[in-house]
């Protein structure tokens, strides 16, 4: 388990069936709904060495959702999540770049009158 | 006319509006899915065939579309803008007299949604244990007391002319800095975002003085984002016997049109700006947990 011990709770779970191998994992992850979970269900499901990937929120009352991954190949499910958030990460510094490049522009044209 | 598209290909980029429902809602788009087609996810082609267009940009609202995102990834952001950009928000009511008829309760529930104008970005979240300090708390004041209007004529009844302080306004809320807060935020007055809500009504004696603490939160009210501009996805064609059979509606799956408002904090950009940073952080948070901790 990736718990770790003392005063802090765990952000990050991760949850195997006896016997079953790295690469079908349940990671528990803390404080999260379907906003990290659906985006980064996109990002890991266009990996060709996904087999599965899917999540719940366990109860409307908790704040936690299990996000599954099953891998072939034998690969560890931890590396296409690694992957996934890595992704995720680099689209949304994309869009962040694109959307201020936007703005800057707009505002640029809005205060030059026009010719 | 256009080339009529391929099945395959409308199923992979369009929702379709039919008489009766929705077709092809989720995204198929997956490796492996379809023959033929390498859906593995590429950077360079999504860096290439993504856009934004900012349509409307003012200080409380805008509009843009962005285009070549998938709706899971769109839908974050609205998610965020809607529910997790932080804002300065009234906590702690320390009410020392109110002698309105107003309850103690319900003074407090109306003061803590009245939207306070100060940049979130300047504040740390605050530690639940510790006492309140300058770099997470803003402290707010609100002392009044109604009076009779000596120079109200004899025989007037309206209330406007006989008493004084009678409705007391957001505006009447004041900013009591703490620490260095007076020098640090010197230009940008801290105060509510607007002056007339109404808060309570007094009556001549009757009178409120209360401390409020703001500390940084994640606001449930911050901003609204609607999807939809012109498009109302309305399906009355089909309801034409005549025409239903020669039409065919459908909408782009990665189109997106955002349209945000602002509550006045923050301008409308930088919630945007904000909400992505907000999802980068999330993926940061969970990418350094599973460094520092041995994975096997």
């Amino acid at each position: 388990s990736m718990a770790e011990e003392g005063e802090k709770k765990p952000v990050l779970e991760m949850v195997q069936a006896d016997g079953a191998d790295d690469g079908c994992v349940t990671f528990v992850m803390h404080n999260e709904d379907h906003t990290l979970g659906n985006s980064l269900r996109y990002m890991i499901m266009k990996n060709p060495d996904v087999e599965f990937c899917g999540y719940t929120i366990t109860h409307p009352s908790e704040s936690k959702i299990n996000f599954r991954i099953q891998t072939r190949g034998g690969i560890p499910a931890v590396e296409p999540l690694q992957n996934g958030l890595n992704e995720l990460h680099e689209v949304c510094q994309h869009v962040l770049n694109t959307f201020q490049a936007r703005v800057n522009e707009f505002k640029e044209a809005q205060e030059k009158p026009m010719e | 006319m256009a080339a009529p598209m391929s099945n395959v290909e409308e199923i992979r980029s369009r929702v379709i509006l039919g008489e009766f429902g929705v077709k092809n809602v989720h995204t198929t788009d997956f490796p492996g899915n379809y023959p033929g087609f390498d859906d593995t996810w590429d950077m360079k082609r999504f860096q290439k065939n993504f856009r934004i267009d900012v349509v409307h940009l003012d200080e409380n609202s805008m509009e843009f579309d962005m285009v070549g995102i998938d709706a899971a990834i769109a839908n974050a952001f609205r998610r965020i803008l809607l529910a997790e950009v932080p804002t300065m928000a009234i906590e702690k009511v320390f009410i020392y007299n109110n002698t309105s008829i107003v309850q103690d309760e319900v003074l407090a529930h109306r003061l803590g949604l009245i939207p306070i104008k100060a940049d979130p970005r300047l504040f740390e979240f605050k530690n639940t244990e510790e006492e309140a300090s300058e770099i997470d708390t803003i402290k707010l004041q609100l002392k009044i007391k109604c009076s009779r209007n000596p120079r109200a004529s004899k025989d007037s009844s309206d209330p406007q002319e006989l008493y004084l302080n009678h409705m007391v306004y957001s505006k009447d809320i004041e900013w009591v800095p703490i620490g260095n807060q007076a020098d640090v935020f010197a230009d940008s007055c801290i105060r509510p975002v607007h002056d007339d809500i109404l808060i309570a009504q007094l009556r001549p004696g009757q009178e409120l003085d209360i401390i409020m603490h703001c500390v940084k939160g994640i606001g449930k009210k911050v901003a609204k984002v609607v999807n939809s501009r012109l498009d109302t996805c309305s399906r009355e064609v089909l309801r034409h016997s005549d025409l239903k059979n020669c039409v065919k509606l459908g909408r782009v799956r990665d189109h997106f049109i955002f349209t945000v408002e602002s509550t006045g904090i923050l301008p409308p950009d930088v919630l945007v700006t904000e909400a992505i940073q907000v999802l980068m952080a999330k993926c940061q948070s969970f990418l350094s947990e599973m460094n520092s901790v041995d994975m096997e």
